[in-house]
């Protein structure tokens, strides 16, 4: 009855009726097709003028992508052979390999965060600090590789890091290393190859929120006798931790999900859980098993979602 | 506590000085005012005195030391901004504890001058409250409550009042003037407003361009200006050409307007109802356009009617 009202209002939308109009036939109680409507509209209030134009898009939404979730998640309790099962995340945490993938991808990306952290935070400070030009060019450098293709970034590092790469022939050169240094097809290569995509991501939230600390603060509390380090600690780095939190969780989040950089730049050696699940599914057709571990990754990610909105809105209460 | 004294303090950029050879003295717990219009250096001159920018010459010395080249954090100075630079993250109290910490003092010690600061500026109570909880006058208490905490040897005052309201200002104004006389500390303060450098100062600095016109006291600033800047930087001027072919300052206060009797003959061109008093827009024959403010007594001339103007010879001040 519910999809039958909304495919009505849908039509009424197409009809060139005003908003308002869709709105009152829906809300009337005297309309017996939109009585359900009228309950979850006053309980929800998620009908308001316009509805009508927005079912277009949500029946869109509901049929190419909620829908193929809903199916993926209900994938992993049912087997051809026996019907409902639990058997796919039983495997999933009896078989030691799942569980050492998901660890290994956590603290990949764990890794991979805090380094793009460490990096990017003096970097968003020093671009804050230059002048006008200087501060053009330096954030176009660093929002530049969002203009490249991962997949072309990554190959890029290839070339970079090999055996016979620029880095390991500078190395080479200068005496540092006898033998060249293994960046590639390990831990190594696929950290700086996430840091790389994750950089500018964490970089321009921050620098949004340094360039929103007023510089008279720091006057302020340089004029209260306040020495720089405590200038930072006390008063600039409290006002810019929301956005790093924000930032590095939304940082977390996306590492969770690389499929590219570990697939290339860790040789298959470096398994993260988006190339086990790759294998699952085009190797030995394991829907189950494949829907069992994305179930499984969407519920860490939403858990670190749920840390990242309550953090957010901790911020924009203040 | 520490009186101030700059010496031929320039601050240049390329071939413009924002502020030009400026010397002042200012002893132990005077209150000085600079005043001028926008962009005539009267905030970079504060700058310079707090240590946030360094001038290209000269020099600057508080309570007999040169702090010229000293960082801000060296010279004891409290600050206020006209924008308040309260720290958002912080409640009223800790901005108030803030630079105590900075200082060593903590505990129970700190939280009593704090207090003691907040009762001082009559915002008790609020300290647990965050800047963003408090208007803009009780923000700008805090402000100074923050400042004067930790007994500076001088206050230094950007526009303090700025941003509020007429009527607030006016109380804030006061509140600020017992403030510092109770306390005693060396203030400067930087406004655009002439009655609130009027009515607040020891003396007044008035500056144009960089340069300054002059130093006096409010009365002295008002009645005898060096020059015509002055005179109409601070309240309102006529200007009649004296004998000697000098022009003088007339202020329209001083002008009697009368129905008959002695005087020049003048029109009403317009008449503003002030509530104590009136302002004329006066045509004379001879002297074009003049302005007059007369008290309001039971009957005020009308827009176009025919009056006559007069005043003491002594009223007029000749201007160099």
């Amino acid at each position: 009855m519910l999809a039958g009202s909304r495919s009505d209002s849908l039509k009424d939308s197409s009809l060139g009726v005003s908003p308002s109009t869709v709105h009152q036939a829906v809300a009337s109680p005297s309309c017996g097709e939109g009585a359900l409507l009228v309950t979850r509209s006053s309980g929800y209030h998620f009908i308001v003028p316009g509805f009508g134009f927005l079912i277009p898009l949500l029946l869109l939404m509901v049929v190419v992508f909620d829908a193929p979730i809903v199916y993926m998640l209900a994938l992993a309790f049912w087997d051809k052979a026996q019907g409902f099962t639990l058997g796919y995340y039983g495997d999933v945490f009896e078989a030691p390999v799942y569980l050492r993938v998901l660890a290994n991808t956590v603290r990949i990306s764990v890794v991979a965060t805090i380094v793009s952290v460490i990096i990017g935070y003096p970097l968003a400070h020093w671009i804050r600090g230059l002048g006008r030009r200087a501060k053009m060019v330096a954030l176009a450098l660093v929002v530049l590789p969002f203009w490249v293709s991962v997949l072309v970034r990554t190959y890029a590092w290839i070339v970079l890091l090999g055996n016979d790469g620029l880095v390991n022939r500078a190395l080479q050169w200068l005496g540092l290393v006898q033998a060249p240094v293994s960046f590639l097809y390990n831990e190594l290569g696929v950290t700086i190859g996430m840091t790389n995509v994750l950089l500018p991501l964490l970089v321009l939230p921050l620098y949004a929120a340094m360039a929103r600390v007023d510089d008279r603060l720091l006057q302020a509390a340089a004029s209260l006798g306040a020495p720089p380090s405590t200038i930072f600690w006390k008063v600039y780095f409290p006002l810019t931790l929301p956005s790093l939190a924000a930032g590095t969780l939304l940082a977390l989040i996306l590492c969770l999900g690389f499929y590219i950089t570990p697939a290339i730049l860790g040789g298959g050696r470096v398994p993260m859980i988006s190339n086990v699940l790759d294998t699952l599914i085009n190797v030995y057709p394991n829907w189950g098993q494949a829907s069992a571990i994305s179930t499984i990754l969407l519920v860490v990610t939403l858990l670190i979602f749920a840390i990242y909105r309550r953090i957010d809105q901790t911020t924009s209460t203040k | 506590m520490s009186d101030i004294r700059l010496e031929g303090i320039s601050k240049r950029y390329g071939d413009f000085a924002a502020v030009d050879k400026i010397d002042l003295a200012v002893s132990q717990g005077e209150f000085v005012t600079i005043v001028g219009p926008s962009g005539s250096g009267k905030t970079s001159l504060l700058s310079l005195i707090a240590g946030l920018q360094q001038p290209t010459a000269g020099r600057i010395l508080i309570g007999g030391r040169d702090v010229t080249n000293a960082a801000p954090q060296a010279r004891n100075i409290g600050l206020v901004f006209q924008s308040y630079a309260l720290f958002p993250h912080m409640t009223a109290i800790e901005n108030v504890l803030f630079p105590l910490g900075v200082r060593g003092i903590s505990g129970s010690q700190a939280r009593d001058r704090a207090l003691e600061a907040l009762r001082l500026v009559q915002l008790e109570g609020l300290g647990d409250r965050r800047p963003s909880q408090l208007s803009g006058g009780q923000q700008q208490r805090v402000a100074l409550a923050r400042a004067v905490v930790f007994k500076p040897d001088i206050l230094l005052l950007d526009e303090p009042l700025g941003a509020l309201d007429r009527k607030l200002r006016e109380q804030l104004q006061i509140q600020l003037k017992e403030l510092q006389r109770a306390l005693g500390v060396t203030t400067i303060l930087v406004t655009h407003d002439q009655e609130e450098a009027l009515l607040l100062s020891d003396r007044i600095m008035v500056l144009d361009k960089g340069c300054p016109q002059q130093v006096a006291t409010p009365a002295e600033s008002y009645l005898r200006p060096v020059n015509r800047f002055v005179a109409e930087f601070l309240g309102s001027a006529n200007f009649v050409g004296l004998s000697d072919g000098r022009c003088g300052l007339l202020r329209p206060e001083r002008v009697r307007v009368a129905s008959n009797g002695e005087g020049k003959a003048a029109r009403v061109v317009e008449a503003i109802y002030l509530g104590q008093a009136v302002r004329y827009h006066l045509e004379t024959d001879d002297l074009g356009s003049l302005l007059a403010i007369a008290p309001f007594l039971d009957k005020a001339f009308a827009k176009g009617e025919c009056v006559v103007v007069s005043w003491d010879a002594a009223d007029l001040w000749p201007l160099a």
